[in-house]
Order: structure tokens, then C-alpha cells, then sequence
């Protein structure tokens, strides 16, 4: 390809960085102030186009094109404003994980909703009066368009720059990331500020949005990707770091850009696609950013925001009653095939459960006692299904070889991972195992002659007598028994404790000779050891895997089902994940909106078990103990 | 003193969770009174501070500030009454510069209840008041020392124009040389006419700035009188100050 | 014998000299004071000799050992103990706990998967809290702790691994005046008893006129005067930079 293609395509990379910029300036502006992680932000651009659409088609012509786009800006700068009000007010005293949890709720919901008001169909909107020409640059046409979302990025941050160096409300933003207890005791409303701020934030994502109406439809599957991008976007420039979001914008946008540009090319013989490389290139590009400058480019180390989480309880050893009470699950458990001996469904649900709870407790492993949070866990299910599936499909492999295999390449998956992730603290360490898990995914999902792309993998039926699924859930049962057993004896062990010192300080950790990384690495690679035997059991349970399986869907619904339970008991992920798999596997079947129904049910449980429910019922039985 | 006092406490009482930290404080601060609370760590100086400010949500009990009931109000509506806080930890907006500090707490000018102004600041004034702030008026929070840092916090706080200070722990973690210059500002500011409420370990430091004493344990007042009848009370100084 | 020998320690963080070539030595069993005005450098040149940052230049020799620039963790091995400014322990365990970790890592199984750690030197570290005074909270949560008993539990902790060098950074930073003075009286007994030295920080001069055996003082970096008790308050220079007129505190030294 010559260079004038490159350079061309190099202008393109700028016009779509503005957008990516516009999301990512407004997730990070919401962030410092409130210190709450919106992956809802994504859903707000999302909404932008859909809306700048209605607009556009509605009242046609250059006020309905142009005029839209502003009117999207302010309604959906109103509409979070709205969510500010009615929903985040309630949590901000929650622990940050919560908060997650509730905004993820939102995306749920809102994807329902955008669903029923437009429908499941791309919506293209018009193109934009006034720039629907093209001009001639470098030999090619590159549309007005796009020239003038060049300067739009550009523009906004100096506007942004401007604001917060020069204004009050800018000085008070700054403030207020830092310390918004103490502006408040200076006589600040910090409401207001704090609504404000949403409602500017999410006002950028919707301007976002709506400019990309001329140039891509509006799509259901926007929220995530865009919550990704801008995330991506956050980490890779620095947290809090407006010029930083911009420098990354147009990084990533370019890197994206130019493996477009390259497409295919013959290096030594072989061919290389670098097309293909899209999917992942921003999550490589993060990912050598983060190994080199932890903090982003422009990022500094944070300073620690006052935790206003709930202290955690020391753990006791199991009681006779708990021990009791856990066998009889157990006993009842293994006389489950022959209680659903009518029900098939009953035991497939419960196989469900089972796998889920095993990839529950190995991400709370990480989560709660080694207080790293993970967004990748599904990395390691992936590995340790593809491991074991791939085994079957290319080399006839027994389940038994495939079963010890998926353990082994998920641990040496979290071996490798994990020693970069462990480098890193907080959001970025959340978004580094992100990255992993969509290198796994974009691996398996472009890797066709191996993995069969996105088909997947099928055929992996267990042998018998395991076909039947009374003796696979047997199977299922012991395996994920045995997982969740020795999970629970590491943590009461040494490892454990000094995987939990770390955590709780670990200066102090080191100072009483602790390697804290090194626990904490051989602490990520167990859990990813452990969650590959979930993800082999579901690809024999399911006779194939898929990439949509080991999607970032499965590491949130991951999240919550630790969230769900309770992260500060050891019990928790268990009820969590028993209760999100079956309400997943119910609520679906019920209805079209399953997903409006499942965020709901969320927002209810977020705000009325502000602890995980295993966390309520421990309160509640201290209550009544100290009462009697 | 015959007017009604600034600053008024009738049985406060604060919680954190389930545990409670203070136990009915009766308290009183007169107009241009100083103050001081004294007591060991961890007997309830600081919670008092913070209940009084509103930033503990579970408290129970009166608070009465220039004639009003405070007990109800969010911090913010507390600082725009003219009652300005200073915590122990200083709290400077360290990407913040001194000046920018400043403004985050500027107040408009406010009156006493009997119509008489209150002291009125601008940097400028301040300046005069702390003047090593005004060498380094664009110099960043977080690269000044703990002691100009200390001394920025009180400016910050003077900016609100208050009509009473909530002064937490001024001379802990910093010099000698830096405590002396802290109470000379107490001394001055109480001749501008401001109420200080202070909490206080050095009994040196006490009592070269306070008119009035109150002794805190264990969350409780177990002595109140000036701070003469304190410097001669030998028993309460060895119960409750241990000096 | 000296433990600790330091020589011409200097760090520079981007272009601002905060410690200048800083020399001095500890003895064999002494208990020695750094005093000095916020931001003199006292905090730099602690975090040197502890291991959390690494010197520009200068040795820091541990009987005879260059230990400039080693890791936290690798320093604690060979035999220095540490308490930090602000007490705090690890939140989420009991208060033997605490001691147990301690002395789990010192013996070397934190690796340890299958025993229960609650098992592990639980005697030990009783007796290690039995001798700080609080044997009586040992399964108590540590975060419910007193400020003043969190300072004694990080003692216990601190003398896990059996130290012959403590580094105590503002050990009665936010306690009252008797609490200040009854741990310090228990460390001194403590150290005195096992021969361990003491470097401590401190900015309340009671604690310092009273226990130290010597004192150093730093201001801008450098070291000003390093003497005994009487011989620092008397020093003009250390009165100008420092102590002031003395209104402040009591200056009483040590007989």
C-alpha cells in the first residue's frame, strides 16, 4: 500500500477518534467526581443515535440533522441527570463494586428499551445537510463529514480544558475528585455539583452518539462496544485525564485505522491479516501501555479515595451448624438425579448452577481475599473449555484427558496473564484482565482453521454413562464439590492469609517480608486453574463452545453473581451464582425482555441487600444476637 | 456573657455503625470565645467536630449555631451559616493551587445576628495573616510542606467568611517553630471577633490560646472551667490529659 | 560495635535535593532520636534505610552490609523491624492473626496451602501480646482496636522476626501525652531487654528530651547537630529552625 493510502487512511483514524474521545471524556469527567464506574455511559451514546435518528427523520432537513444533534446532547444529558437523581443518589455510599453492578443494571434495561421503541433493525440515518459532499485529498474522497468531525474532538477538549482550568464549576470538579466530603463542608451543594456533572458527562456521550448518525446506524449492540472503547480509551490516556483521553483517542483510533489500511500482508510467506487485528488492536495497544506506564499515559498514581466501604468481618472456621447444614446440601444434591428423575430440565438447570457456582467462587477467589477485580474471568473459563474441546475435536482425547487438560491450560493462561495483572491496582487491573479476556476471544473468534471461528467447537459429547444427565451432574457435582473445597481450605491457610495482608495493606505485608506480587500471581493463576474446570465441564455439558460463550458477557455476569451474594463472605459467590443461573435460565425463557426483567431484578436487589444477600442474612442474625 | 451563645450542644450524641462515639455533650461557645476540647485520642474530639459539621449521618441531639437549629442541616447548609470546619488531616486539594484552594472556599461577606459584620477576607488579607501562603500563591497543594498545609487549611477556611471555626487538632504532626505561628493566628483571629472551638492535646498549646476548657473521655465531658482553673487542677490534668 | 552506619545518603526527587548527604551512625543498643521541621527530609531518609525508596548515592551498612537500595521485605529478613507513621493493621483479621502472620512469614510457610494458619504459632504470638499488654484482645477483630492498642499490636508484630535493628516512624503520632509516654517506656523496656536499637522519628519533644540516648536533627535536608539531649536544645541553630522559643512543649532533658 503506498503512503498517500496511508495517510488517507491515517485522516479517517482522526474523525474517529473525536467520537471515541466525546464518550471517553465524559465517562472520565463522571468518574473523578462521583467516583462511579458508569458502564451505563455506553448506553447513553447509544441512545444518542438512536434519537439524533427519530430526530433527523421526524423533522427532516438541516434543523432536523443539526438541530437534532443538539437537542440529543441536552434530552440525554436530562436523562442522566434523571439517573443521577433517582438512582445513583441512593448508592453512592455503597461499596464501588455495587455501583457497577446497579449502572450495569441500566445498560440491561435500557437495551430493552431502546428495543421496544425502535426495534431490533440498524437504523441508517440521513446524511448530513450541508456536508454531504466529498472532497479530494491524497488522490481519494473523503467525505465533508468526516473532515468536520476531525475538528469536533479537538474543539470540545479545549473547550473542556478551558472549563475546568478557568471556571468555578471547573475548580469545583477538581476539587471535588479529590476530596468531595470536604467540599462539601466548604458550603458546597454537592448534589447539584454532582448532577451536574452526570448530566454534562452523559450529555458528551449523547452528542457522541448522535454525530455518528451520518456515518454508522444505530445499533443495539453499541452500548457495549462503546463502553469498551471509552473505557479502553479512560485507562490507556490516565484516569482523570482529559488531554490524556484525547492522546488515546486518536492512538487507538489510528492503530485501528491502519490495520484496516494494511489489510493483508506477505511477510516471509505468510500472511498476515492485519484486518483481522481490529478486534483486539485497542486491547493490545492498552495492554503495552499499561505493562509500560501503569497509571496511562497521562495519568498519575491516584490518590486513595476514602473508603467508605463496610469493614470486612475476620473469617471463623466452619461451625457444626454450617458443617451440617453444608452437608445435607450435599446428600440432597446427590439424590437429585433420582428426585428429577421426571424433570430433565431440573438437572440440566442444576448442571447449569453447578458450573456456574465453580466459576463464581474461583473468581471470588481473586476478588474478595486478594481484592483484585478481575473483568476477564471468562478468559480462563474460555481456555480451559477451548483446551478441552480442541483436545476432543483434533486429537480424539478422552473427557477424562480433556477434563485435566482444561485445568492446566487455564492455569498456565492465569500464569501468564496474571503476571502482568498483578502489576497494576484498582480500575486499571480490572481493565488490563479485560484486555486478556478479549485477546482470548478475538484469538478463538479469528483463529478459524483451529477453532472454527465463529461456529465453534461441536461435538464434545461426553462418553457414557456420562451422556445421561443424572451421571453428568454427578460428575459436575463432584468436580465443582472438590473446587469449592479446596478453594476454602487455601484461603484459611497461610496462602490465603497473606493473599488477604496483601490486600488489607500491603506495605505492611512487605514489610514483614510478604512478596505480595508473587502471592497475589500464584493467587490469580489458582482461581484461573479452577474456573478452567468449570469451562471444561460446560463444554462437555453443552457438546460444544462457542465464542459467543466466553464473551464479556459471561465475565460481568461473573460480577454479579459475586456481587450478588456478598464479596466479603466466603459463601456468597455460592448463593449468588446459584441464584443469577437460575433467574438467567428462567427469566429468559419467559419473555422477550429478559433483559429489562433480569436489570430490575438487579436494581432491586442492589438497593434493597446493599451487602450481597448472604451479607443481609449475617447482619440480620448478628442483629437478632445481639438483641436476644 | 450575656448574649446567647454562638455555638450551643444539647446532648449530642454520634454513632459510627453500631457503635456509639459520643454521649449527650452539653456544650457552650461564646461569641469570640475560644474554646478548647481536650481529651486523649480517640475520646471523641474529632467526632464532635464532624457531628457539629453534619458529616456524621447518625447523631442525635440539639446543635444550635447563632441562634439556629443546625442539627438537621447537610455540611454544606452548615458552612453556608458562617460555621467553618478545619479537620485533623488538613485536607488541601492537592492538584489545587494555593489560590484555587481558596476560592473553593469563598463565602459571601455575612453578619452576626445582631446585625454586626462579621470579619470579612480576601486572599489578600490572608496573605498578610500567613505569609508564607503568599510566596507560593500558585504553587500546587500537594507540594507544600504539612506545616503550609496546615496554615493553607485555616486560610481556606476563613475564606467562608465564619462566624465560628471549627479548628480540628492544629498543632498535631507539625513543628515547634510552626505550632508557635498557629497560635498567634488563633490569638489574632480572636481579636477580629471570631468563636473558635479547637481540639486540643498539648495542654501548652491550650493554654496559651483558650479562654475555656471542656475535658473529653471515653465519648463523655468529665470537666469543664477555664483554662486557669485546668492549669491548676493537677488531678484532672494526670485523669484525663496525662501530662 | 555500630548496627547501622549511614554514609552520605543523598536522594534528589525531580531536581529538589530532600536528603544531602546525611551521615551518621546507631549504636549497639541505643535508642536515637531524628528530629526536625516538616519536610526536613527525616521521612525520605527513613524510607531509605526501611527499603521503599533507593538512595541516589551513600551506603546504608547493617553490620557491615550494604543494604541500600534492597526491598522492604528482603531488609525485614535480615533483621529489621519497622512500625509505620499511622498505625494500622490488616483489617480483616483477628489481633493474633496479625502477630501469626508475622511469624508465618518469618518461618517461612507463607506458601502454605492445606494447614489452617489459625493453628500456626498461635502460642507465640499470645506470648508476643502478653508482653505489649494486650493478650486479653487476641481473637478480638483488629480493626475494633483503640488507636493507642493498634500501636501496640504493630510492637508485637514489629518484634516477630526478632529484630536487632527497630525503625519507628512517629511512634506516638496521635496518642495523648500519658499514652505517648507509656509506650515509649514499653518499647525502651523491651529493646533494652533483647539488646535491640532503636531509630525513631518523633515531633513531640516531651518523648524525645525523656527517652532518647542521642538525637540527630535534620532541616533542608542536611544534617544539623547530632548530640545528647542537652546539647541539641542549647544548639541556636536547632532553636531557630525547630523548637522556637519553646512556649509549646516542656522541654525537660533527660537527667
Amino acid at each position: 500500500m503506498t503512503l498517500n493510502a496511508l495517510l488517507f487512511q491515517a485522516l479517517n483514524g482522526l474523525s474517529s477518534a473525536s467520537s471515541l474521545f466525546l464518550v471517553a471524556a465524559g465517562l472520565s469527567l463522571i468518574f473523578g467526581v462521583t467516583r462511579i464506574v458508569n458502564i451505563a455511559h455506553g448506553s447513553l451514546y447509544m441512545l444518542g443515535t438512536y434519537i439524533a435518528y427519530s430526530l433527523a427523520m421526524h423533522i427532516g432537513g438541516a434543523l432536523g440533522f443539526w438541530g437534532g444533534i443538539v437537542a440529543t446532547a441536552v434530552v440525554v444529558g436530562i436523562l442522566g441527570a434523571l439517573i443521577e437523581i433517582v438512582l445513583l443518589r441512593r448508592i453512592y455510599r455503597a461499596p464501588e463494586l455495587f455501583q457497577l453492578l446497579a449502572t450495569f443494571a441500566l445498560v440491561l434495561i435500557i437495551n430493552d428499551a431502546a428495543l421496544w421503541i425502535w426495534g431490533p433493525e440498524d437504523l441508517l440515518g440521513p446524511r448530513a445537510p450541508g456536508l454531504r459532499d466529498a472532497i479530494e485529498i491524497l488522490g481519494r474522497h473523503l467525505p465533508t463529514y468526516d473532515l468536520f468531525l476531525i475538528f469536533v474532538g479537538p474543539v470540545v477538549l479545549i473547550a473542556m480544558h478551558l472549563a475546568l482550568a478557568r471556571t468555578r464549576l471547573g475548580r469545583l470538579v477538581r476539587a471535588a475528585t479529590q476530596d468531595r466530603e470536604m467540599v462539601g463542608a466548604l458550603g458546597v451543594n454537592q448534589a447539584i455539583l454532582f448532577t451536574v456533572v452526570f448530566a454534562l458527562g452523559s450529555a458528551l456521550a449523547g452528542l457522541g452518539g448522535a454525530l455518528q448518525v451520518a456515518r454508522e446506524p444505530a445499533n443495539l449492540s453499541t452500548d457495549l462496544t462503546a463502553i469498551s472503547d471509552a473505557f479502553v480509551v479512560v485507562v490507556v490516556g490516565g484516569m482523570g485525564s482529559i488531554g490524556g483521553a484525547y492522546l488515546a483517542a486518536v492512538i487507538i483510533a489510528e492503530v485501528k485505522a491502519l490495520c484496516i489500511g494494511i489489510g493483508v500482508l506477505h511477510i516471509a510467506g505468510m500472511a498476515l491479516n492485519f484486518s483481522k487485528l481490529t478486534l483486539v488492536a485497542e486491547f493490545l495497544v492498552m495492554a503495552i501501555v499499561l505493562i509500560v506506564r501503569p497509571y496511562g499515559l497521562l495519568g498519575r498514581v491516584q490518590a486513595a479515595v476514602r473508603s467508605i466501604a463496610e469493614p470486612e468481618e475476620p473469617i471463623r472456621a466452619a461451625t457444626p451448624t454450617f458443617k451440617l447444614f453444608a452437608t445435607a446440601v450435599l446428600v440432597i444434591l446427590i439424590f437429585m438425579p433420582l428426585l428429577a428423575r421426571n424433570s430433565p430440565y431440573t438437572l440440566v438447570l442444576g448442571i447449569d448452577v453447578l458450573i456456574a457456582v465453580l466459576f463464581a467462587t474461583s473468581l471470588h477467589f481473586i476478588m474478595g481475599p486478594g481484592g483484585m477485580h478481575s473483568f476477564g474471568h471468562a478468559a480462563y473459563f474460555g481456555l480451559g473449555a477451548y483446551g478441552a474441546a480442541l483436545l476432543v475435536k483434533w486429537l480424539g482425547a478422552p473427557m477424562s484427558v480433556a477434563l485435566i487438560a482444561a485445568p492446566a491450560v487455564a492455569l498456565a493462561g492465569g500464569l501468564l496473564f496474571g503476571w502482568f495483572a498483578v502489576r497494576l491496582e484498582g480500575v486499571y487491573l480490572a481493565m488490563i484482565t479485560l484486555a486478556f479476556a478479549q485477546i482470548v476471544w478475538a484469538l478463538v473468534f479469528q483463529w478459524e482453521e483451529l477453532t472454527g471461528g465463529s461456529n465453534g467447537v461441536i461435538g464434545v459429547w461426553p462418553p457414557p454413562p456420562f451422556d445421561k444427565s443424572g451421571f453428568y451432574f454427578l460428575l459436575t457435582l463432584a468436580l465443582t464439590a472438590l473446587g469449592v473445597f479446596l478453594l476454602r481450605r487455601f484461603l484459611f491457610a497461610p496462602f490465603g492469609y497473606a493473599m488477604r495482608a496483601g490486600r488489607d495493606s500491603p506495605l505492611r505485608a512487605e514489610a514483614i517480608g510478604i512478596h505480595v506480587k508473587r502471592v497475589h500471581w500464584l493467587g490469580f493463576a489458582i482461581a484461573g486453574c479452577v474456573c478452567g474446570i468449570a469451562g471444561g465441564l460446560f463444554a462437555f455439558a453443552k457438546g460444544s463452545i462457542s465464542p459467543e460463550t466466553i464473551h464479556v458477557q459471561r465475565s460481568i455476569d461473573g460480577l454479579v453473581m459475586v456481587l450478588l451474594g456478598g464479596i466479603q463472605t466466603l459463601t456468597g459467590p455460592i448463593v449468588g451464582a446459584s441464584l443469577f443461573a437460575t433467574l438467567q435460565d428462567t427469566v429468559m425463557r419467559q419473555t422477550e425482555y429478559w433483559r429489562a426483567l433480569l436489570g430490575g431484578i438487579i436494581l432491586v436487589l442492589v438497593l434493597a441487600f446493599p451487602g450481597g444477600i448472604v451479607g443481609a442474612f449475617t447482619r440480620l442474625f448478628t442483629k437478632r444476637a445481639a438483641v436476644t | 456573657m450575656t448574649t446567647d451563645p454562638m455555638l450551643k450542644l444539647e446532648s449530642l450524641s454520634a454513632w459510627y455503625g453500631a457503635a456509639r462515639i459520643l454521649y449527650d455533650l452539653d456544650l457552650e461557645v461564646g461569641r469570640g470565645e475560644v474554646v478548647a476540647l481536650m481529651g486523649r485520642n480517640g475520646a471523641g474530639k474529632s467526632t464532635t467536630m464532624k457531628a457539629i459539621m453534619g458529616l456524621i449521618a447518625h447523631r442525635t441531639g440539639g446543635v444550635h449555631f447563632n441562634g439556629r437549629d443546625i442539627s438537621r442541616l447537610k455540611p454544606f447548609e452548615i458552612a453556608r451559616l458562617g460555621l467553618g470546619f478545619t479537620p485533623e488531616d488538613r485536607r488541601i486539594f492537592v492538584d489545587l493551587t494555593v489560590i484555587e484552594n481558596l476560592d473553593i472556599g469563598r463565602q459571601p461577606t455575612r453578619q452576626f445576628a445582631d446585625g454586626h459584620p462579621a470579619p470579612a477576607w480576601t486572599p489578600e488579607k490572608l496573605f498578610a495573616l500567613f505569609p508564607n501562603l503568599a510566596e507560593m500563591p500558585n504553587r500546587p497543594g500537594g507540594r507544600m510542606s504539612g506545616g503550609e498545609q496546615q496554615m493553607l487549611t485555616v486560610a481556606r477556611t476563613l475564606m467562608g467568611n465564619p462566624l465560628l471555626v471549627l479548628l480540628d487538632e492544629p498543632s498535631e504532626g507539625v513543628a515547634p517553630v510552626i505550632v508557635e505561628q498557629m497560635a498567634n493566628t488563633i490569638v489574632g483571629l480572636k481579636k477580629e471577633g471570631l468563636s473558635i472551638l479547637l481540639s486540643e492535646q498539648n495542654v501548652h498549646f491550650a493554654r496559651l490560646v483558650s479562654d475555656r476548657v471542656y475535658v473529653l473521655e471515653k465519648g463523655q465531658i468529665r470537666w469543664h472551667g477555664t483554662i486557669s482553673d485546668l492549669a491548676a487542677n493537677a488531678e484532672i490534668q494526670r485523669a484525663y490529659l496525662a501530662v | 560495635m555500630s548496627d547501622l552506619s549511614i554514609r552520605a545518603l543523598s536522594k534528589a526527587f525531580g531536581g529538589v535535593h530532600a536528603v544531602r548527604e546525611v551521615s551518621f551512625v546507631i549504636e549497639r543498643g541505643e535508642f536515637l532520636a531524628m528530629i526536625g521541621p516538616n519536610g526536613a527530609g527525616k521521612s525520605t531518609c527513613f524510607n531509605m534505610i526501611n527499603g521503599q525508596l533507593a538512595p541516589d548515592s551513600g551506603e546504608i551498612l547493617f553490620e557491615n552490609r550494604n543494604i541500600a537500595g534492597l526491598r522492604p521485605r528482603e531488609i525485614w529478613r535480615l533483621g529489621i523491624g519497622r512500625t509505620f507513621q499511622v498505625a494500622a493493621t490488616f483489617h480483616s483479621m483477628t489481633v493474633v492473626e496479625n502477630v501469626q502472620m508475622a511469624l508465618i512469614s518469618h518461618a517461612g510457610e507463607t506458601y502454605h496451602l492445606w494447614r489452617p494458619a489459625a493453628e500456626l504459632h498461635r502460642a507465640h504470638a499470645l506470648d508476643l501480646l502478653q508482653q505489649v499488654g494486650m493478650r486479653d484482645a487476641a481473637d478480638k477483630p483488629s480493626r475494633v482496636l483503640a488507636y493507642g492498642d493498634v500501636k501496640r499490636v504493630e510492637l508485637a508484630i514489629a518484634l516477630a522476626n526478632e529484630p536487632r535493628l527497630l525503625l519507628m516512624d512517629e511512634p506516638t503520632a496521635g496518642m495523648a501525652p500519658r499514652e505517648r509516654n507509656e509506650l515509649i517506656a514499653l518499647v525502651k523496656r523491651l529493646v533494652v531487654e533483647r539488646g535491640i536499637s532503636v531509630l525513631f522519628t518523633e515531633h513531640s519533644m516531651d518523648v524525645v528530651f525523656a527517652f532518647a540516648d542521642r538525637i540527630i536533627v535534620l532541616a533542608r535536608g542536611r544534617l544539623i547537630a547530632d548530640g545528647t539531649a542537652a546539647a541539641i536544645r542549647d544548639n541556636p541553630k536547632v532553636q531557630e529552625v525547630y523548637f522556637g522559643t519553646g512556649k509549646t512543649f516542656a522541654a525537660k532533658a533527660s537527667p
